[in-house]
């Protein structure tokens, strides 16, 4: 095994794969312990693990990754329309079809670079979103969104004589995936992704990724062709966004274009940004984060904080509400891009760069109290 | 047919304006600071809600109950009395009409602070990072930006009329003695083009025939030797920034009739804009404003219903087409200098 991985990688393997198992246990005392919310923890942590192979790695900071998260949604519901409400086939028809999109699409903005390259991936993102809006309706469903019916033809559970009463549901081997089924599903294949990713890190093909990340030029001099090692990194974080497209699309069969909209780039970049860039931890860390905090801050009102903030006197206690109450509910993202900007101006490397000094910190002064530490945690 | 095509022309000119305006502004602060502001859609969308604003104060009034008068439902009739109105006479009434005009002279106050502020306050420490982390601090000021809007002002677009005068439609076939009343054309929507025309002239002449604008000229050729000079290059540029958030701001001031604002306005125009400012050439002026009108005709042109017959779904994207196929065609857009922004 010590030749397949480093001890330092497979312990870093067997923690996470504990941690994310462990979810539902740990996280139930924050309120986060139900499976609709994990299963969003899951999907958009390989959203994000997908987007840092190419951010992370290659530095090329594409604006469109949504793009590949909306085909892998309406590849899968299409492959729950026609073929079987089986996952599997799903998930690998969503995989297939983002990755050879993103095989088209990648080869075309990787001819640029920096801004032009994020353009680039905004335009063809943008026509993607609009088209799925407009033209391709036969396809998308448009506004509706594409949402599965008794009336599919679902030709392989035919042939298998399965029949369905009610609204139909997707399954794995016939058992259905919601709740907790659905969590340790999608938790599967986070794990996946995250081996699959720490293994690219590792490689000597991650190894050339760093290196057109740090010098592009220098690279060339030396007689590498950088395209095809950024293409591939690109369709695999492409491959990704599919995945987790088309898990979000097992965990709630409909898919709507909305989830193609640059926003939802922007989002997968803050989480990668948030967690810290070309870590193999951070992306998943920045995501969870910004999950739990959509939830938990978007769900609050005046009566819960009137209630929090009760212990002031009476009349401070009126002003600190409304105060607060702009962050939270609908004004949850105003949180998120204050935490953002904070990040960026003073921890650039996101959470896991703040880890990094705390260990620091206490190495060099082991008796440092926790009470500092806490207060050098980064924002949220 | 040569009407239908002389009318789709003119219709994309406000649009390609509003383009222009912002892309302008984004050209300015990219050419002079080397920031990629992703802040800039803010901007804008600030700019027309100081139009809200104004108008909100301008229009209010006092309520009182009339016991004499009913209304129809029989309730006292409230009389409603602009202060404006009260304290000024009709200049107060005219003044309430052309608010958007008006709130002009208030906005270029408030955008060069806030300009200026964003720019010492945060943008400054971002001269020397990569463009990836400008566009993601200036991404997150955009959205607590839209988030503050939208928590004030609420959710909902606030349409804003424009000044009666003003409204109807100009005939300018017969203008151009050609057949009266087939080339009409809204009159906001061309004082917004000659409006954008004067604003860019004025933009170029200020840095074509002004000390200041040579002296930004050479900074943006070449930073350190003005700096040698002895020429604190820094504070000027500072300025720029603020005189660009002006440009925003202005247009999207006079923006509002044409589209009523809400708090994604800046957003929506940004990511087009930034399209716009790629298409021109990052860093060229000319190229930025040339683009801006190129793209909002083009767009006009790809909405008749002719074109979409024959392509469906092509006024949906096709300013992303043309952005992808100039970018392929033409690396540094169609004005870029050689080996800006591509490491």
């Amino acid at each position: 095994m010590t030749t397949f991985m480093s001890r330092k990688d497979l312990f870093l393997l067997l923690g996470f794969t504990i941690v994310v198992l462990a979810m539902p246990i740990w996280l139930a005392p924050f309120g986060a312990g139900y499976p609709d919310l994990l299963q969003r923890f899951m999907i958009f942590g390989i959203f994000a693990v997908g987007f840092n192979i190419l951010f992370g790695l290659t530095g090329y900071l594409s604006f469109g990754h949504a793009a590949f998260f909306g085909v892998g949604s309406y590849a899968a519901v299409w492959s729950f329309k026609l073929l079987t409400l089986d996952a599997i086939p799903a998930m690998i028809f969503a995989v297939v079809i983002s990755g050879l999109f993103a095989l088209v699409i990648g080869f075309l903005c990787l001819r640029r670079s920096g801004i032009y390259f994020s353009i680039l991936t905004l335009a063809f993102a943008q026509m993607s979103y609009n088209l799925a809006y407009s033209v391709l309706t036969p396809i998308t469903n448009g506004e509706t969104g594409l949402q599965l019916t008794l009336a599919d033809p679902r030709v392989l559970d035919a042939a298998m004589g399965q029949t369905f009463v009610g609204q139909p549901v997707p399954t794995l081997f016939g058992q259905q995936l919601g709740g907790y089924a659905g969590f340790y599903f999608c938790a599967g294949f986070l794990i996946l992704a995250f081996f699959i990713a720490q293994r690219i890190a590792g490689s000597p093909f991650g190894m050339m990724l760093k290196a057109i990340k740090s010098n592009q030029t220098r690279m060339q001099f030396t007689g590498f062709n950088t395209r095809p090692y950024a293409l591939s990194a690109f369709v695999i974080s492409g491959m990704y966004a599919g995945l987790a497209g088309a898990l979000l699309a097992v965990t709630d069969p409909l898919a709507g274009a909305e989830r193609m909209q640059w926003t939802a780039s922007g989002e997968v970049v803050l989480m990668t940004i948030l967690g810290g860039v070309g870590t193999l931890v951070g992306p998943v860390i920045g995501a969870w984060i910004i999950k739990y905090f959509e939830n938990i801050l978007s769900a609050l009102n005046d009566n819960i904080l009137a209630r929090f903030w009760s212990f002031l006197p009476d009349g401070v206690s009126d002003v600190v509400v409304k105060i607060t109450s702009k962050f939270v509910g609908d004004g949850w993202h105003l949180t998120l891009g204050l935490a953002f900007v904070i990040v960026v101006i003073f921890l650039p490397g996101g959470i896991m760069e703040g880890v990094r000094r705390l260990a620091a910190l206490f190495r060099r002064s082991g008796s440092s109290s926790p009470k500092t530490s806490a207060r050098t945690q980064p924002a949220e | 047919m040569f009407e239908v095509i002389f009318l789709q022309f003119l219709n994309g000119l406000d649009k390609g304006a509003a383009y222009a305006l912002i892309a302008l502004g984004l050209t300015l602060v990219f050419g002079t600071l080397g920031v990629v502001n992703f802040a800039h859609g803010a901007l804008f969308m600030l700019g027309a809600f100081c139009a809200v604003t104004v108008r909100m104060f301008l229009t209010m009034e006092t309520v009182t109950l009339d016991p004499e008068k009913l209304s129809p439902w029989g309730a006292p009739l409230e009389v409603r009395e602009p202060l404006v109105q009260a304290w000024l006479g009709d200049f107060g009434a005219v003044l309430v009409n052309y608010s958007v005009p008006v709130s002009i002279i208030i906005t270029i106050p408030i955008m060069l602070l806030v300009g200026i502020a964003l720019e010492r306050g945060i943008i400054k420490h971002f001269y020397k990072r990569t463009h990836a982390e400008q566009i993601l601090v200036t991404f997150g000021l955009a959205i607590v930006a839209q988030e503050v809007i939208k928590s004030v002002f609420g959710p909902n677009p606030i349409p804003q009329p424009m000044p009666t005068d003003l409204r109807g439609a100009a005939d300018i076939g017969a203008f151009l003695g050609m057949q009266a009343n087939v080339i009409t054309y809204p009159v906001w929507r061309l004082i917004y083009f000659v409006f954008a025309g004067v604003v860019i002239g004025g933009v170029f002449a200020f840095l074509q025939f002004t000390t200041f604008g040579m002296v930004v000229r050479a900074g943006m050729a070449d930073r350190e030797t003005v700096g040698l000079l002895g020429i604190n290059i820094d504070r000027r540029f500072t300025i720029m920034f603020g005189l660009a958030a002006v440009v925003a701001g202005m247009a999207g001031v006079m923006y509002t009739p044409l589209l009523p604002p809400n708090y994604h306005l800046g957003m929506d125009f940004l990511v087009l804009s930034f399209v716009v400012v790629v298409v021109g050439g990052m860093g060229s002026l000319p190229g930025a404003v040339a683009a801006g009108f190129l793209l909002g005709i083009l767009q006009s042109f790809a909405s008749m219903n002719q074109v979409k017959a024959i392509f469906p779904g092509i006024d949906q994207i096709i300013i992303y087409l043309v952005a992808v196929i100039i970018l392929l065609v033409r690396p540094r857009g169609l004005m870029g200098r050689r080996g800006v922004m591509e490491a």
